[in-house]
């Protein structure tokens, strides 16, 4: 089992000037509206647990206002926790000193923001540096840092221009390479991509994507927006009115949606697009069922697609060298096909 | 309840002694704290002189040179042209000698209020409770007619540029606060955030991303104060300040249309030079940000 990179324990944020009030009235089981109503304080985030596995893209998902801003700055502290526990690698980071922050945040975090937030009166270079710069790096080391970074997201040929020369894509690029500069081993990102345009932004999916297959860090990443969930997302936790509704792959997700609030972030999304080998199992066959050709269960829909078109017998799904799971006919992906296409069209 | 009402009515106008008060806190004051103004006042005369002297001792081919060059790298040759020209008469009207102290009486009130008022900005940015507080200050300041201040500064310092300064870094200290804090104030909350997330100290978060942000609005600030200085040292010449408000003065005594008249233009053309040339450096760094965030 992997070590968690985060563990978060019963979190809770209040907004207002009479937080253990409002604590005592949600310990209560009182509703974040109740609260809202009653004492006028504003519920961020309700009582919230989970953990971050070391090296996985983890996609906090959830409507505008469910306090995904707010869980995302509680893990860097930019917002101080009302009660409950955060810990990183293991320690907890919710009775640091401000001192220990500081440290914690130079030494092994950043950030990327969804309006990029780059400092205008910088360079590019400039820009990506500043984390070290901050941190005391001197001038040749840092720049020489940054420049590498530059070229990892292709920028190198802009290091010396200004953040208002480049477009909006570009932009945020250097506010990856900024995050990335100071080799952090946790990552946030804060609907980085959201502001950009759906071909901006599914390039830099591949981007983060590349490097992620590079160096393993751990990514928290929030989006609102479910393809980009099910397209980076190791695992994704669902998110509604301060509340975790929901974690799991991105299959579990799709698969068996938690309630109807989860399902409507599909309505508009094709998940059978995101369906693996392993989903599409025929349930009414046993495993052992002789089949001469095999998939692995992690091979894409379209992978199966091409084995099944054009030939009639079955495929068997195996690891290599590994023992049948299952097998899938062109009736069961068919039906699980239509299941999930027919679902999201009505 | 009526009993107060006819008290009220019935109280004689001017009953309140409000000038009295403060003659007596200025007497107060005077009799106290004579060392300190003193003291205040050395700084400020020994900075004004030297801002003068160092602005004399220049040749001024090369004084009229700085500003020409600033005018062709700021703006453009066509306001390098202006520049030259608006110096050139300035000089054959006979009006240099007293237009270069109103620059060193202007640089050096600006300096003042600069030095207090930008400092002053930032604490108002960082705390409601000083901004509540400083904001009426700032009011009473720039809407008290100007005179006001001359007569305590010159109570408190004597006749000369001293009184003159002081009572003008009063008057031009307000545009200095107002948009330091206005300029602080703006900065993106997700630039602060960023600083912060990447481990910025509250003075490494001031010094490398609230004021170089608020840069343009400050520049802005700097320009307005230098104006209202600039305006402010004319009159200033009514207890003794010197430059060119001397002429202004002597023209008003004399009723001399002519005198008033070209010691009026030298103070023009001088607030459109600076105007122009600080105004370029908010605006340059202005169109720099604009389109970055
Ligand atoms: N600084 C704050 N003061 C008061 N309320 C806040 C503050 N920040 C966030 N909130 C409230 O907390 C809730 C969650 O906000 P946020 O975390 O920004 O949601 P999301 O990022 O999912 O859109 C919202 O109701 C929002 O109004
Ligand atoms: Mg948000």
């Amino acid at each position: 089992m992997k070590p968690s990179k985060i563990v978060v324990q019963n979190l809770y944020k209040v907004f207002g000037d009479q937080p253990q009030e409002a604590m005592r009235l949600l310990k209560l089981g009182e509703s974040k509206e109740s609260v809202f109503h009653n004492l006028g304080q504003v519920v961020g985030v309700n009582n919230v647990s989970f953990a971050v596995n070391e090296g996985e893209i983890f996609v906090l998902m959830g409507l505008s206002g469910s306090g995904k801003s707010t869980l995302i700055r509680l893990i860097n502290r930019l917002v101080d926790p009302t009660s409950g526990d955060i810990l990183l690698d293991g320690q907890s980071i919710t009775r640091l000193s401000a001192k220990e922050l500081v440290d914690l945040r130079r030494r092994d975090m950043s950030m990327v923001f969804q309006s990029f937030a780059l400092m205008p009166h910088r360079t590019v270079l400039d820009n990506a540096a500043f984390g070290l710069e901050i941190a005391g790096v001197g001038r040749r080391a840092r720049e020489s840092a940054a420049m590498k970074v530059l070229e990892q997201v292709g920028l190198a040929p802009f290091a010396r221009k200004y953040p208002h020369q480049l477009s909006g894509g570009m932009q945020q690029r250097v506010g990856l390479a900024r995050a990335l500069a100071v080799n952090p081993s946790l990552i946030l990102m804060d609907e980085a991509f959201s502001a950009l345009d759906p071909l901006k932004r599914a390039e830099m999916q591949d981007i983060l994507l590349d490097l992620q297959r590079e160096q393993r860090r751990t990514i928290f990443f929030v989006s609102h927006d479910l393809e980009e969930a099910l397209r980076i997302g190791t695992r994704i936790a669902i998110m509604e009115g301060g509340r975790l509704v929901q974690v799991g792959t991105p299959q579990e997700i799709i698969e068996k949606p938690a309630d109807d609030y989860v399902r409507r972030f599909f309505r508009s999304v094709d998940t059978s697009r995101y369906l693996l080998a392993r989903d599409l199992i025929d349930p009414g066959l046993s495993p052992s069922f002789a089949a001469t050709r095999s998939v692995p269960p992690s091979a894409s829909l379209n992978d199966v697609l091409h084995s099944l078109l054009g030939e009639h017998d079955p495929l068997t799904v195996a690891e290599q060298g590994g023992s049948s799971l299952g097998v899938i006919t062109s009736s069961s992906a068919l039906r699980k096909l239509a299941e999930h296409r027919l679902r999201d069209t009505v | 309840m009526s009993e107060l009402w006819q008290r009220l009515m019935t109280t004689p106008q001017g009953a309140l002694p409000l000038g009295d008060w403060v003659n007596a806190l200025i007497r107060m004051l005077m009799d106290h704290n004579g060392g300190a103004f003193d003291a205040i006042g050395s700084v400020v005369e020994g900075l004004a002189a030297s801002v003068e002297a160092m602005l004399l001792a220049l040749p001024v081919w090369m004084l009229m040179g700085v500003f020409v060059a600033l005018g062709l790298w700021r703006l453009s040759w066509r306001f390098a042209v202006f520049v030259l020209g608006a110096f050139g008469l300035i000089y054959v009207m006979g009006f240099w000698h007293q237009t270069v102290s109103t620059l060193a009486l202007t640089l050096s009130a600006t300096c003042l209020s600069l030095l207090l008022g930008v400092p002053v900005g930032i604490w108002c940015a960082r705390s409601n409770v000083a901004n509540v507080m400083v904001r009426p200050v700032l009011d009473f300041m720039q809407t008290m007619p100007a005179f006001v201040y001359l007569i305590p500064a010159a109570m408190f310092f004597g006749l000369g540029r001293v009184p003159g300064i002081l009572a003008t870094v009063v008057f031009a200290i307000p545009p200095a606060v107002r948009l330091t804090s206005l300029g602080i104030r703006q900065v993106n909350t997700e630039q602060v955030e960023a600083g912060q997330a990447f481990g910025c100290s509250a003075w490494q978060l001031l010094l490398k991303v609230q004021l170089p942000i608020a840069l343009p609005a400050i520049m802005a600030g700097v320009n307005q104060t230098i104006m209202m200085a600039l305006s402010m040292v004319i009159i200033a010449s009514m207890v003794g300040a010197g430059g060119l408000g001397n002429d202004v003065l002597s023209s008003i005594q004399r009723l001399d249309v002519g005198l008033g008249y070209e010691s009026g233009l030298a103070v023009v053309l001088l607030a459109i030079v600076l105007d122009r040339i600080t105004e370029s450096f908010g605006k340059g760094m202005a169109a720099r940000q604009s389109r970055a965030d």
